[in-house]
């Protein structure tokens, strides 16, 4: 089920702030963030945010592409290294 | 056999199934396309005129994305999630189901054929 359009996208405020500054001042430093619910607006482009999820910040570059998703879909929480597979079970 | 947009050639099937033959092309679509084009559904695809063959193929074309202009517009969809790195993404080029569905039992549309692993507990000897 997708959002309300009444409410229009989720967007963290604190760090559309942050943003809206950044743009202001010029600068490019990554911007951390706890906010992976936030759909990321056409403003972000081109500003790096270090992405929570859930031990470490990611860092993701905004492109044109990415408008729409949520920051959280860019810094995956789970981490799979694959299957023990048969020659490897035996060697340990 | 009359042909269609490249490729499809419906049979001597009624023109509403006919029609489905397109890639892109369901029941649906293809009793609207007749409506719109005020052909009656039920007639068959070889009694068609060259008249309303054109006329079919061209306001297929100009109304609807099907075959190669479809399956192009799908690809590139699943390339753009493919090339911004998000789950979804991720999901398409490990071969797995990309809507959350559960891969501990099932997803073997998405997976393929099963491949055994010896030693490997059954779901039921897991709980």
């Amino acid at each position: 089920m997708g959002r309300s359009v009444k409410k229009g996208p989720y967007i963290d405020a604190k760090l559309a702030l942050k943003v809206e500054r950044q743009a202001v001042s010029g600068g490019r430093s990554p911007i951390k963030t706890w906010a992976r619910a936030c759909t990321i607006p056409p403003d972000f482009i081109g500003h790096t945010f270090m992405v929570h999820n859930g031990k470490q910040h990611i860092k993701v570059l905004i492109t044109e592409d990415m408008v729409g998703h949520k920051l959280g879909e860019f810094a995956p929480t789970r981490t799979f290294r694959g299957h023990t597979n048969k020659k490897e079970a035996q060697r340990s | 056999m009359p042909r269609l947009i490249g490729v499809d050639i419906p049979n001597d099937k009624r023109l509403e199934i006919a029609l489905t033959y397109l890639f892109g092309v369901g029941r649906t679509t293809a009793l609207k396309i007749c409506a719109d084009l005020t052909l009656d559904p039920g007639l068959k695809a070889r009694d068609l005129s060259e008249e309303q063959l054109t006329t079919l193929a061209g306001y297929i074309q100009k109304e609807y994305t099907v075959e190669g202009n479809l399956r192009r517009e799908l690809a590139s969809n699943v390339n753009r999630l493919r090339d911004i790195g998000c789950y979804r993404g991720m999901r398409h080029r490990r071969g797995l189901p990309v809507r959350g569905q559960r891969t501990r039992t099932n997803a073997r549309g998405r997976k393929g054929a099963k491949k055994t692993v010896a030693g490997k507990k059954s779901v039921k000897g897991m709980k």
